[in-house]
C-alpha cells in the first residue's frame, strides 16, 4: 500500500480504536469485566462453574461453556427488539467457539459456565469487544484457563485493509465496498478461533488480513494483562 | 444409520487414517463425492433444483411474493433465506422449533448469495419504498449425509438462475397460474459455491459424509464467487470446538479457487 488511506476519525490503518477495560462491573457475578473499542461497549459476566439444570444436560465428563450475547435495545439507531434474535443466537454460539478451546473445562464435571455478554452502545465490533470482555470475566472469575482470547475486526474498504472499524466505515459502498472480518485467536499463538465474515476479500489477501489481526491482538493481550494486574493490585 | 455420537474408537480411528491422507470411502481428504443436479423438482416453485452430493439430498425452492421493502432499502426487493431440517432427513433431526444448526444452515446460504450481489435486488422493486418483490430461498435437506451447506448453497443458486418472474394481474396481485415468461433478475456472471472445511487432529477435510462430519472437531465455511475476474470470499464462518491454525488457512485459501473451478466445471450446465 503506497499512500496511507485518510479514515474519518485519523487513524492509521492498522490502528485500533482506543480500548478501555475494568474489571469487575457485575459485583454479583463470579467474574465480570467491561470491554470497548472507541464507541463500542460491551460488559460481560460469568457465572459459575454452577450445577447444571436440567440434569440431562450435564457432561460427567467435562463442564459446560454456555455464552449468551445479546444488544441493548437502545444500544443500536433503530431499537432492537429485546429477546434473542438470530442474529444474537448465532453470534453467542460463534462467541462460545471462540473462547472454548483455552478454558479447562475438563475440571468440572457436571457443571455450566455461564458467560452473558451485553452490548451496551454499539459502533460496529461488538462481537469482538464482547468476546475480549469476556475472556477477562472468565480470568477474573478465576476459571483455569490455559490463555486469554483476544479479538478484533479487520475489514476492507474497497481495497484498502483496516483494522477494527467504526460503523461509519462498515456502512462504506464505493469500489469493493466494505468487509468486515471478525477474528479471535488464542494469545500468542497462530491459533484462530473465530472467523466470521460477510462481503468481498480475495483469498490471497487472508494472510495479510491475519497478519494484521495478529498485531492488534498483541497490543489487546498487553492491555487484558495490564487491565488484570491492575484490578488485583488495588 | 444411528444418530449416537462417534464412539472413541471412530474418533481414534479416523484421526489416525486422515493422518495418513485417506479415508473410510476411500477418498482423498480433498476429494468431492459426484454432485447431480435435478432441475424443476416441483413446478407450483418459481423455480427449483434438487442436489444430490453422495447420498446427502436436498431440495430448494424459490418462491416469489409481494411485500414492503425493508425501512433501510425502500428500493431493493427482500430476500429471505429458510431452512426447515427435517425429521424425514436424519434420525438426529427433531420436530420443534429449530435448534442452532437449523438456524445456522439458512444464515450460511443467506449470506454467500446476498453477499455476492448474484440477485439484482434493485430490480425487484414494484413501487419504491412501498411495494417490492420478496424472493423466499426455502430449503429441506432429504437425505443427511454430511455437507448439508454446501449442497443447500448449490441447491439456491440453481433454482435461482432458473427462476421465473410470475406475472401481475390489473389490481396488482400476483397470477401464479399465468404462464411467467420473464426471467429473474441475476448479474451476469456470478453465481457463488460454498466450501466447508472440516478438521479432526491436524487433518483438514472437504465433503464429509455424516459420520466425518460429526467426528470433526471444528468446520470453517466460505462463500466463494467470481467477480469482476478475481475470486471472492463474500462470507465465512467458522464453527466448532477448536482452532484453525494461520498454515491451514493459508492451505484452504490455496485450495479454494481450484475447488471453485472444479465445482463450477461439474455445475455449468445448469448455470
Amino acid at each position: 500500500m503506497a499512500k496511507e488511506h485518510k479514515r474519518p476519525d485519523g487513524r492509521k490503518n492498522s490502528e485500533m480504536r482506543p480500548m478501555s477495560a475494568k474489571i469487575g462491573v457485575v459485583p454479583n457475578a463470579d467474574g465480570s469485566a467491561m470491554f470497548s473499542f472507541g464507541n463500542t461497549i460491551a460488559i460481560a459476566a460469568v457465572y459459575g462453574p454452577r450445577q447444571l439444570h436440567p440434569q440431562h444436560m450435564q457432561d460427567p465428563a467435562r463442564g459446560i461453556l454456555r455464552v449468551n450475547y445479546d444488544l441493548l435495545s437502545f444500544s443500536v439507531s433503530d431499537r432492537k427488539k429485546p429477546g434473542p434474535s438470530r442474529r444474537s443466537q448465532e453470534i453467542s454460539k460463534v462467541t462460545e467457539w471462540a473462547l472454548l478451546p483455552v478454558v479447562e473445562l475438563k475440571e468440572f464435571p457436571n457443571t455450566v459456565i455461564d458467560v452473558q455478554i451485553y452490548i451496551i452502545q454499539a459502533d460496529a465490533g461488538t462481537r469482538t469487544a464482547g468476546i475480549n470482555a469476556a475472556s477477562l470475566a472468565l480470568a477474573h472469575a478465576g476459571i483455569p484457563m490455559k490463555n486469554l482470547i483476544c479479538s478484533v475486526a479487520v475489514g476492507k474498504q474497497d481495497k484498502e485493509l483496516i483494522v477494527d472499524l467504526t460503523k461509519e466505515e462498515e456502512d462504506f459502498e464505493e469500489g469493493e465496498g466494505a468487509t468486515d472480518f471478525a477474528i479471535a485467536k488464542i494469545a500468542n499463538t497462530n491459533e484462530y478461533t473465530l472467523l466470521q465474515l460477510d462481503g468481498k476479500i480475495q483469498p490471497e489477501v487472508v494472510k495479510e488480513i491475519l497478519n494484521l489481526a495478529d498485531k492488534a491482538c498483541d497490543e489487546i493481550y498487553e492491555f487484558q494483562k495490564k487491565t488484570l494486574k491492575e484490578s488485583i493490585s488495588k | 444409520m444411528s444418530s449416537m455420537p462417534s464412539s472413541n474408537l471412530t474418533i481414534e480411528a479416523m484421526k489416525k487414517i486422515f493422518a495418513e491422507g485417506k479415508r473410510f470411502d476411500g477418498r482423498k481428504l480433498t476429494e468431492l463425492r459426484d454432485i447431480s443436479i435435478t432441475l424443476d423438482i416441483s413446478n407450483k416453485a418459481e423455480g427449483s433444483a434438487g442436489v444430490k452430493i453422495g447420498k446427502t439430498e436436498v431440495l430448494v425452492g424459490v418462491k416469489l411474493g409481494i411485500g414492503t421493502p425493508y425501512p433501510d432499502s425502500p428500493d431493493k426487493g427482500n430476500l429471505t433465506v429458510s431452512g426447515d431440517l427435517l425429521p424425514l432427513a436424519s434420525p438426529r433431526f427433531e420436530m420443534g422449533p429449530p435448534d442452532f444448526w437449523g438456524i445456522e444452515l439458512p444464515r450460511l446460504v443467506d449470506r454467500a448469495v446476498r453477499e455476492s450481489h448474484m440477485i439484482e435486488l434493485d430490480k425487484l422493486v414494484i413501487e419504491e419504498g412501498e411495494k417490492v418483490w420478496t424472493v423466499y430461498i426455502d430449503i429441506y435437506p432429504i437425505n443427511d449425509d454430511g455437507n448439508l451447506i454446501d449442497a443447500a448453497t448449490i441447491g439456491a443458486i440453481i433454482a435461482l438462475k432458473n427462476t421465473m418472474m410470475p406475472e401481475l394481474d390489473k389490481d396488482g396481485k400476483i397470477d401464479y397460474e399465468k404462464k411467467a415468461t420473464k426471467k429473474f433478475p441475476l448479474s451476469k456472471g456470478i453465481s457463488p459455491i460454498s466450501f466447508s472445511f472440516f478438521k479432526l487432529g491436524n487433518s483438514v477435510i472437504m465433503d464429509p459424509t455424516r459420520e466425518e462430519e460429526e467426528t470433526c472437531e471444528a468446520r470453517v465455511t466460505f462463500g466463494l464467487s467470481n467477480w469482476k475476474d478475481q475470486y471472492m470470499i463474500n462470507s465465512c464462518q467458522k464453527s466448532g470446538n477448536t482452532p484453525f491454525t494461520k498454515e491451514e488457512i493459508g492451505q484452504i485459501m490455496d485450495l479454494l479457487p481450484k475447488k471453485f473451478e472444479e465445482v463450477n466445471e461439474k455445475l455449468k450446465k445448469f448455470l
